[in-house]
């Protein structure tokens, strides 16, 4: 047993030394509950135990917590402890309150009685021990209890310099939990002037506070600018010996150093000549520095010389605009890459990625592509080469694309499997985008998925076919490239899927040459079939009848295909009907129309690439750089507005890629007499807003518009449906809204974050023009202010037959009860028309689905727990009670279905966030549903009071 | 700085201070993760990794690891340098410390954190100054387990 420091509490390093000293697991744990037993005797006999004895049982309970058992008791005594006026006792007893209790817990508020008493000690040591324990709990409630003494503790001329230190980071810490504790006023000039301090560690500990409220509010805090850059100047130009103890290693005050340079990223250059200058100056020293030969070979001396080296680099990075410094930087990063720190590599690898998106530094990155692909090789640390891909990535211009993407698919091949996922988005994007020749793309495409076939996600497969079918250029290239690599005795699904395509609308391209005739391919195609999965054999079934069409020699081989028992009798209902359907177009159709509904299919809207997307919601990291980027094309707008609207990229994408892969790119969920309205139209909306018909319709029949034909049984039921439709759309965002014999009105809306954008389509099914066509929308009263809709204007005559389309933009400010109303007013045949519908605008449309796992719904729910955050309803379902209806619904209520947290499967347990303009409400739901009662019971919590309310009466509705 | 953990090579975890509330199932789920991952670490790979949103800054001393949690800001290397200092200051303390002093000192070792770094971030830096404050914690401390000896015979 080693020496025990202090008053040593012998009965605790005795208990210690038992511990240690048990043989096993089994003789710990009874060891441990004898001591509970005995510590809970004490507590609750009637003996009163004095401080000292408190304290050593105390002590012994926080050592059992950390071995990790559960502590249920002696929380009092600790308090107990709190009061006492030995500082020993009360150390331990705050010692104990630190790391034992929680932010939530009951005891906070006697905590709070105790820490008031000795924040108003005479004695700086209690002050100190109760402002570390603020800021180790940093609660609400005393953010509330201590927001006012604080900040005046901090500038008070008569606290301790010890006592400022702790106050500031106590502050800090309660600012977190609450900012608007923070007084503002007068008080800010005396917080920045903290920066002037003689004392550095009461600098130091104030740098980091006065950081943390510049993020938030950098104009009022902007004085701090020049001060920080004198004191900056003042450390970097002292001599070693100048700061004493701040001197570490050598390096002078480091730490003050890094928080006065992160202080000021949060603002642009100085304006004020002199204090830019002072700082560049600054800046080119710590540079000069880094070439100067160590003052010591101790890893300590270069780690903080190069800490305030690499922090004095991001701020040039930031400012982006000394062209000089930002070169040298770059230079000095060079050097590290080929360091032997691993530490020091890495950090370069991961810098010089935002060098590289400068213009300035763009061209002196790249003279360092050889030492980057030389480490992607050589790093025996996997999260090092993941750094030397990033920056590959980021410095790949259209000059050395080919060699990147060359250097990168070699590296694929051996890459660690935790990062090959994200390798694959990358050379998809870089082959993309830097593609001069788009048979290099075509190979580079085909090469992923020949060498990492699992890794290529649907949204490279599918931008491959979409440009095949864009580019005219490259189409027969692709054919013949696909139909080669098909020949592989072992090819990936994903190439199949992409034969299959490529060869089912260009085949024809190819079928001159003996070696890949119509048979010939036929034959290759179907040697896969049976080895695929039921998605891909659907795929190829298409291919077969688009074959049927492009060569009709192999027209009754392929006939016989679909007409085997595995085809038209196969257990898949998909797969069954494709098999079907084909065969009999193919038996009854002239070839004129089978020519026409297998037509080639029409160009893809161009659009940002999907990947991209993927890319940036795969990594928080990737989302940082290309926002930067982002912002750099923009003119440095501001990298906080970029990387807003790279997120809103994303979404949209991801919701049109959501659009695609229901449709798998040839509407399979669409009957194939669909294609010719789809080649006739080619707008991939109108496509879109009738796929959801046929879902929504009970299958009825062609829906109206398309085919200019009016069904009589349907009209009537989809008029006396209005509210019922409307209701559908809580669920939602696409379909038919509004249908009579005149008027067909389809909804097609995205939503990302608190905005979105309703296209609302107006079809007029007569065979006369409607007039003085004026749709309008308006908001209760009683939700105004709460969300706003701009309607864009559309023409005021809608011809025979023919659709107009109206774009509504919406923006969330707050949670709203009602959805908009919308009012239709038109003339027909010279009879005024008017109707009054709602526009399908639910707050729940701005949810964002979240992920967690069991522990933290669990807490988040029971933080929760005030009457107006919950709201719960009891109630008798009106449809059948199936579970995938059920949960298609609740997936279109927009949360994230969380599984396995609920004990019992049948019960839907989801998280999501609100985003409006003013907040983000968090919200968690529970749907029980009962099936021998027909009832369900839903309970929804939500972080703003009301918000649950409003939610649960939308999705009671919707069962 | 989010929070700190201390643990052996066998993976024993030592001493842990979280920065930021976390419900105690979420604080064992996050600290058995880590430990798990850097122990099978290498020695020659660098000391940072990147750990969901977070950056993970490490460095073993003897037979201890100490681990720290970072924002996506903050400066490894310098964390790097708290890790040492801490370090630095428990070895002064205890002369050449070792695994088993910070087992049986705990208390002192939360206590002298509670100097370096308040509220996740680098209160006081300066050796001297630390140092200084937990001698003046060990003085009352003696003063006080007088007194109490004293007031045990009755002389007090």
């Amino acid at each position: 047993m080693p020496a025990v420091r202090g008053d040593g509490m012998r009965g605790l390093a005795v208990f210690i030394s038992d511990i240690r000293n048990c043989k096993s697991k089994e003789n710990e744990v009874k060891r441990i509950n004898k001591e509970l037993a005995n510590i809970r005797s004490k507590f609750k006999g009637d003996k009163t135990l004095d401080g000292y004895q408190k304290k050593k049982y105390v002590c012994k309970l926080l050592f059992i917590f950390l071995l990790g058992h559960d502590i249920d008791f002696g929380h009092m005594e600790a308090v107990n402890l709190l009061s006492s006026n030995k500082y020993t006792e009360k150390q331990i007893g705050y010692l104990f309150i630190s790391v034992l209790v929680n932010t939530n817990s009951d005891l906070i508020k006697l905590i709070v009685q105790n820490i008031k008493n000795d924040l108003n000690s005479r004695n700086p040591v209690h002050v100190n021990l109760a402002l570390q324990c603020i800021a180790n709990i940093g609660s609400k409630e005393m953010a509330e209890a201590f927001g006012h003494d604080i900040p005046k503790l901090l500038v008070s001329g008569e606290t301790m310099d010890v006592v400022k230190q702790s106050a500031a980071l106590c502050l800090l810490r309660l600012f977190r939990t609450n900012p608007d504790i923070i007084p503002g006023g007068e008080w800010t000039s005396r917080i920045i002037h903290l920066l002037n301090d003689q004392h550095l560690g009461v600098v130091t500990a104030a740098s980091s506070l006065i950081e943390a409220l510049v993020k938030l509010n950098p104009d009022e805090y902007k004085g701090c600018v020049s001060l920080a850059v004198s004191r900056l100047s003042r450390i970097i130009t002292a001599s070693y010996t100048d700061l004493q103890d701040y001197t570490y290693y050598f390096v002078p005050a480091p730490w003050l150093s890094v928080k006065l340079l992160r202080l000021l990223q949060h603002y642009p250059p100085p304006e004020d000549p002199g204090v830019r200058g002072r700082l560049n100056e600054c800046l080119d020293a710590i540079l000069n520095k880094a070439q100067e030969p160590p003052k010591s070979k101790k890893v300590q001396h270069s780690n903080a010389k190069n800490a305030v080296l690499f922090e004095a680099i991001s701020i040039i990075i930031h400012s982006d605009s000394e062209a000089a410094l930002l070169v040298r930087a770059c230079n000095q990063l060079g050097q590290f890459l080929s360091h032997r720190e691993t530490n020091l590599r890495y950090l370069a690898l991961e810098t010089m990625c935002l060098l590289a998106t400068s213009e300035f530094s763009h061209e002196a990155v790249k003279k360092h592509q050889e030492t980057v692909i030389n480490s992607l090789k050589t790093e025996r640390d996997v999260s090092v080469r993941q750094r030397a891909v990033d920056l590959l990535y980021a410095m790949c211009d259209r000059t050395n694309a080919e060699q990147i993407v060359h250097e990168m698919l070699n590296y694929l091949e051996s890459a660690d499997y935790s990062i090959r996922e994200e390798m694959v988005l990358k050379v998809a994007i870089l082959a993309e985008k830097y593609a001069g020749d788009y048979t290099w793309y075509v190979d580079v495409i085909l090469n992923l998925i020949r060498i990492a076939g699992d890794y290529v996600s649907e949204e490279v497969w599918y931008r491959v076919i979409q440009i095949v079918v864009n580019r005219e250029d490259v189409q027969g290239y692709a054919a013949k490239t696909v139909f080669e690599a098909l020949q592989a005795p072992a090819c990936h699904e994903n190439m199949v899927k992409v034969g299959g395509y490529i060869l089912g609308e260009f085949g024809n391209l190819i079928a001159g040459d003996k070696r890949s005739a119509p048979q010939v391919q036929f034959q290759l195609l179907h040697s896969k079939y049976h080895l695929c999965s039921a998605s891909t054999r659907a795929l190829l079934l298409t291919t077969y009848i688009k074959f049927i069409n492009l060569f009709p020699e192999i027209k009754t081989e392929i006939q016989n295909i679909l007409k085997c028992d595995s085809n038209l009798r196969c257990s898949d209902a998909e797969l069954q009907q494709r098999a079907s359907e084909y065969l009999h177009l193919s038996l009854v159709t002239s070839t004129d129309v089978l020519a026409t509904v297998l037509e080639e299919m029409p160009p893809f809207a161009e659009k940002e690439s999907s990947i991209l997307a993927v890319l940036k919601k795969k990594s928080g990291r990737m989302s940082a750089q290309e926002a930067h980027k982002e912002a750099r094309a923009a003119g440095g707008a501001g990298g906080a507005a970029a990387a807003v609207a790279a997120g809103a990229v994303k979404n949209s994408t991801n919701d049109k890629n959501a659009k695609n892969s229901s449709a798998d790119l040839f509407g399979i969920s669409t009957p194939p007499v669909n294609s010719q309205n789809n080649s006739s139209s080619n707008t991939g909306v109108l496509v879109d807003v009738l796929g959801d018909l046929y879902s929504s319709s009970n299958n009825s029949s062609m829906p109206s518009v398309a085919t200019n034909g009016t069904n009589s049984a349907s009209p009537a039921t989809l008029t006396s449906g209005v509210t019922d439709n409307i209701k559908k759309f809580v669920c939602k965002n696409n379909g038919v809204l509004y249908e009579n014999d005149i008027i067909q009105i389809g909804v097609k809306s995205e939503f990302r974050q608190n905005l979105g954008r309703i296209g609302v389509f107006y079809g007029n099914k007569t065979s006369m023009p409607l007039q003085g066509f004026l749709p309008s929308v308006s908001i209760s009263s009683a939700d105004s202010g709460r969300v706003s809709v701009q309607v864009k204007p559309v023409e005021s005559t809608i011809e025979a037959g023919a659709q107009v389309q109206q774009f509504v933009n919406c923006e969330c400010i707050d949670h709203f009860e009602d959805l908009p109303e919308m009012l239709v007013c038109f003339t027909y045949g010279s009879v005024p028309q008017r109707l009054s519908l709602k526009l399908p605008l639910s707050i729940n449309k701005f949810f964002e689905p979240t992920d967690m796992n069991g522990e933290s719904f669990f807490a988040r729910w029971k933080n929760l727990s005030s009457p107006s955050q919950e709201s719960q309803q009891i109630f008798k379902t009106t449809c059948p009670m199936e579970s995938g209806s059920i949960r298609t619904k609740v997936m279109g209520f927009g949360m994230q279905i969380l599984e396995g947290i609920d004990p019992n499967p049948e019960n839907f347990v989801c998280a999501g966030i609100l985003h409006t303009r003013t907040q983000q409400i968090g919200c968690l739901m529970r749907l029980e549903p009962n099936r021998q009662a027909q009832m369900y019971r839903l309970t929804i919590r939500a972080s703003k009071d009301g918000t649950a309310k409003i939610l649960c009466n939308l999705l009671s509705q919707q069962f | 700085m989010q929070f700190m953990l201390l643990f052996s090579r066998q993976g024993k975890l030592r001493l842990q201070k979280w920065y930021v509330a976390h419900p105690d199932k979420a604080k064992k789920k996050i600290t058995r993760e880590l430990i798990t991952t850097i122990l099978a670490r290498k020695p020659k790979m660098s000391s940072f990794l990147e750990w969901r949103d977070l950056k993970i800054v490490y460095k073993r001393y003897a037979s201890l690891y100490f681990c720290c949690a970072i924002d996506q800001e903050d400066n490894e290397l310098l964390t790097l340098e708290v890790i040492h200092r801490y370090v630095e200051l428990l070895d002064k303390y205890f002369g050449s410390v070792c695994e088993l002093d910070i087992i049986f000192n705990f208390e002192k070792a939360y206590f002298m954190l509670d100097e370096l770094v308040v509220g996740g971030e680098v209160c006081e830096t300066s050796k001297k100054n630390v140092l200084k404050a937990i001698a003046a914690q060990d003085l009352l401390q003696e003063d006080e387990a007088v007194e109490g000896a004293l007031r045990e015979i009755g002389l007090y």
